[in-house]
Order: structure tokens, then sequence, then C-alpha cells
């Protein structure tokens, strides 16, 4: 039985052992052990996909589309992203990819990495700019901005306010493709973008900075690896080009995209939990002098995301090597950038709040507190809850109640016992006490 | 063939992001001519590593891919600095590329060896504050 979770992750229930991997490794304390099996709090999930990584028994699974699920559409346009090229051995000419991806069944093919080396150029041009708050943070990882809305709201105005690179691909895919073949109508279309990161599936479903999304499915990297290798092992001389540039390349990769803005003021980190510790430090301002923050929730950037092939650092080196004789970039802004621009606000989404009362929020933090003394702080788990603290907020929303907890409730026992014991004792020994 | 085929590129120097596009430009017709991809590759990485030096160091300049019958010469010829220690240049890991495009993966002091490594005659011609012409051969 697959339960259906309202993310881009879905759990096998039969699968689910109840065990405490996810549990403790969910960087925003999403998942709960509920009737022996991990319950994701949707509201609470940033897509990140630890907990796909880190499950033993695979319970976790990422959702993604098919590409036989769209061939009713009558142009189906390929949008590789950049982690792509990184998968296979001895590739040295990008070419071999886009006329692979041709040979699947795509109609045509839009680099994601041009869109991103459009991001770039408005990023250098952004910087220059007097009127914002510094550092600028990148929007491009969809788990990060979703973290950002939920955990550090204060730094929602340092966010980049322009849409991620797959969103602008699949735009101007679109455009193109009407351009060039006047006979589509836009519903005709459908952009689908080879992914590597179960979190742009969610994105899809949920956009950030815009209304709808105009990507029309995301493939998994995975899924589509051994069909797109033998279409590109049949190819003799490739017949069409790869648009990409060096700076789209290395995007797939932490501090690609930072190293497109020739400015040395800016920091590259990746890890969730590493995210995390530097937006701690910026909220606090310990990065005076910094222009830019790069930051991806997956080890080693995209190339690390839960759908790809290869090991996250055997690609990065790959996409080294290959981007060697790239052109710097080969794509430009040009005109306007507004239709790349957020159309709608990320908001901060109050999630970890205890309550829309303020007064009504401290009373239950007050409890929280008493209640979070009497366990063991040991944070094993056990509970199905991730921490001790955890549990408590739990109990205090209704969610959990004190018996949850083991250590306490064998302590309970264990008095229950010796009260028993004592009892019985003093039953059957009526005259010691006289003594 | 009495009039050599020629290709003219020019390579401009004003924005760095656009370094490297005529390589991309004389790989593209030289796949149309038919010839190996050892010898396509060849001439694209020599032609790639003296357009983006002609980017960092010269302001630009211009590449011209000539077809001979029997080998592919190419001429990179800009009006920058001059090379002032040619064979200094040539060493494997000497650099005097600025600091911002290192993240990128440029200045590794890779460009004129590469450029030797992968023709089969190379000739310097450079003269302080008027500039240099490199030019190659790659026989086929």
């Amino acid at each position: 039985m697959i339960e259906k979770i309202n993310h881009s992750v879905l759990l096998d229930v039969d699968k689910c052992k109840g065990c405490t991997y996810c549990l403790k490794r969910c960087p925003t304390e999403a998942i709960r052990i509920r009737n022996g099996h991990a319950v994701i709090h949707a509201e609470r999930c940033i897509d990140c996909g630890e907990c796909i990584r880190v499950c033993p028994y695979h319970a976790k699974q990422a959702q993604y589309d098919r590409l036989e699920d769209f061939k009713d559409y009558k142009w189906k346009i390929a949008l590789p992203a950049p982690a792509l090229y990184g998968q296979f051995d001895n590739l040295d000419d990008l070419d071999y990819v886009v006329t692979g991806l041709l040979k699947c069944g795509f109609d045509d093919v839009f680099e994601v990495a041009r869109a991103a080396e459009i991001v770039s150029e408005f990023t250098r041009q952004y910087l220059k700019r007097e009127d914002i708050p510094k550092p600028v943070i990148s929007s491009a990882c969809p788990s990060v901005v979703r973290l950002i809305s939920v955990r550090f709201p204060y730094l929602l105005d340092n966010v980049l306010p322009i849409l991620p690179p797959v969103e602008i691909a699949a735009r101007m895919a679109k455009e193109e493709a009407m351009k060039k073949h006047p006979e589509l109508k836009e519903e005709d279309i459908c952009a689908l973008f080879i992914s590597p990161c179960p979190a742009k599936v969610s994105y899809v479903r949920n956009p950030l900075g815009t209304e709808k999304s105009k990507i029309d499915g995301v493939l998994a990297i995975r899924d589509i690896y051994f069909k797109l290798v033998s279409a590109m092992n049949s190819i003799d001389v490739p017949d069409a080009n790869s648009e990409t540039g060096r700076i789209g390349v290395s995007w797939a990769g932490t501090g690609g995209e930072s190293s497109a803005l020739l400015n040395d003021k800016y920091l590259a980190a990746d890890g969730i939990e590493n995210v995390i510790k530097v937006l701690d430090e910026i909220e606090k301002e310990n990065f005076a002098g910094l222009e830019f923050i790069e930051l991806n929730s997956c080890n080693g950037g995209c190339v690390g995301g839960a759908l790809n092939v290869e090991n996250p650092y055997i690609a990065r080196a790959r996409l080294h090597i290959m981007r060697r004789y790239l052109p710097v970039a080969t794509a430009h802004v040009t005109g306007d950038t507004d239709a790349m621009m957020w159309d709608k606000e990320v908001e901060y989404n109050p999630v970890l709040k205890l309550d829309s009362d303020r007064t009504e929020a401290m009373h239950k933090m007050q409890r929280i507190q008493t209640i979070a003394k009497c366990f063991p702080q040991i944070d094993c788990g056990s509970c199905g809850a991730p921490t001790c603290a955890a549990l408590a907020e739990d109990i205090v929303r209704g969610e959990a109640s004190e018996e949850d907890c083991v250590i306490e409730m064998r302590r309970q026992i264990h008095a229950i016992y010796d009260h028993l014991g004592k009892m019985v004792h003093d039953t059957y020994n009526p005259t010691e006490d006289k003594k | 063939m009495s009039v050599p085929l020629k290709f003219h590129y020019d390579v401009h120097g004003e924005d760095f992001t656009s370094a490297g596009n005529a390589s991309v430009q004389a790989k593209k017709a030289l796949r149309q001519l038919g010839y190996d991809p050892n010898i396509i590759r060849r001439v694209s990485i020599a032609m790639y590593e003296g357009e983006i030096n002609m980017v960092i160091h010269a302001d630009g300049g211009s590449a011209d891919i000539i077809v001979y019958p029997d080998y592919i010469e190419i001429v990179l010829a800009d009006k920058g600095p001059g090379i002032p220690d040619v064979s200094k240049a040539m060493q494997e890991g000497f650099s005097t590329a600025p600091d911002n495009i290192r993240s990128l993966g440029f200045g590794a002091g890779m460009g004129l060896p590469n450029m030797k490594k992968h023709t089969d005659d190379m000739k310097i011609d450079t003269v302080i504050g008027e500039g240099t012409t490199i030019t190659m051969r790659v026989n086929t």
C-alpha cells in the first residue's frame, strides 16, 4: 500500500518499519512516527530529500512524472538540468546529450543551463543596486527558499526575487516553440524538466514566487537515464547542438552559481544542515562584506539530488573536465527582465508558530518548558518525536501524550511496582512494621 | 581548390561572458565539412584557448580559420599589450589572469601550453604595446 503525501515524497507504509532514521534527520522536524510508521507534516516539509536518502528500507520514494504520461501533447520539450551532463562516463561533447534526448521522443530541447546563464547575468546587474539588502541569497534551490519561508522570515527580503532557472527555461522554451512553429498553441506544448531533484516536483505543484508554474511535468534523471544512454550510444555524429556555456554547466554543483558572478565576495554552502547553520549566522549579521550567498540543500549541489544516477562528487569532477572548452556563456539577457521576476511574494509561512494569539502562544511555551523538564533529554525518538522538546510541543499541540515517552513510562511503571511491592510486603508482614 | 576556404570571427573583448563562442561556431563549420572528430577537437581547443586569452588580456581581437587541402591554419590576432616573456608564458602553470575568473576554472596557466599541445605547429609574433599574432597549424 502506498500512501500519498502532499509533497514529492511517497511513503510505502508496508516497507516502513517505524524506525527513527528519517525522524532524526529531518531538518524541519516534520516527521513523526505514529502507529508504527512515519508520518510527514506536510506544512513543515521543505522537500529536501534527506528522508529519502537516509531510509534503510527504501520506504520513502520520490514521486515524479513519466514521459508516457504526456503522449497526448503535440510538442514535448525536454528541459535538461545541468546536473544531467555529469551522469555519463566518457562524455566530452554535450551535443550527444541534446541529440540523445531528441531520439528519446522529445520534439525539442531547451537546456536549463541557458536560463541559468541569464539568471547569472541578471544577478551580476542586481548586485550593483544600492537599494537592496545584502547579502543577496540565491533563490534557485526550492528547498532553501521554503526553509527560509518557514524558519528565517527576516531573511526573505535578501532572497533574489527572480524565478528559478528551470521556470525561466520553461517560459522561454514555450515562447520559442510557438515562434518557430506558429501552428502550435500553448496548450499543445508541454515543458518537461529532466530533474535531479524531487523538490522540483513539489515546486511545480506549489510554486514559489509565482502563481502557476509553466513546467508541465518533472521527470527523473534516473528514470530516463538508460534509455538516454542507449540513444546516445547509437549516435554517429550528433545533429543537434548544445547551447550551454561554462557558467550554465557549473550551476550543477555548489559554487557554480557564485563563480558566475565574477565577484569574490560570496559564500557557497551545501547540505541542508550546513545551510541552516549559515542562515543562522546571516540572521545574526555575522557576515559583513559578503555580497552573495549560494545555498544548496543537497551535498555537492544539484548533482547531489536524490533523482541522479551518479555519485555527486564524481559527477562534479566530470563537469569540471567537460566545461573546460565551453564558451564562458552563450545566453544573455535580452530586453526586459520583468517576466522573469517573482510576480508573487514568497511569504512567511508560520507553521512553527504555537498560536496566532501571542499571549496564548506564551502560555503554550511555558507549558512546553514545564513538560519538557519531566523528560530524560536523551532525544531517543522512541516516542515518535525527534527530540524530548518536540514531544513536549506535540503534547501542548494536542498531538501526543506524556505516556508516549518510554523512559517516563518505565519510571512510572517502576514506581507502581515499588508501590505495589510495598503494599504486598506490608500486607503479608504486618508485624514487621510494629517493631 | 585555388582559393582556400576561410572563416573569420571577431572576438569581442568588452564582455568576458561572451568569450569562447567563436570556437563553437568554428566547430560547427568544421563538422559540416566532415572532418574527423579528433581534428575538429584539436582545432577548436587551440582556438578556444587563444580566444579566451584575447578576451582576458587583449580586449578581444580576431580569429581566422583557413582550410587548406592538407592542413587547417588558425590565426589569432589582437592589438593587446603583447607578451613580455614568451618562454615564461609557455610554461605550464604560469598565469596572469585576474582572480575573479579563477573560480570559473580559468587562470590555470594552461592556455598557451594547450595550444601548442593540440597543434602541429605554432608561431607567436608579439610586439610589446602593439599586439600579438599566433599562427597555428593542424595537419589533416
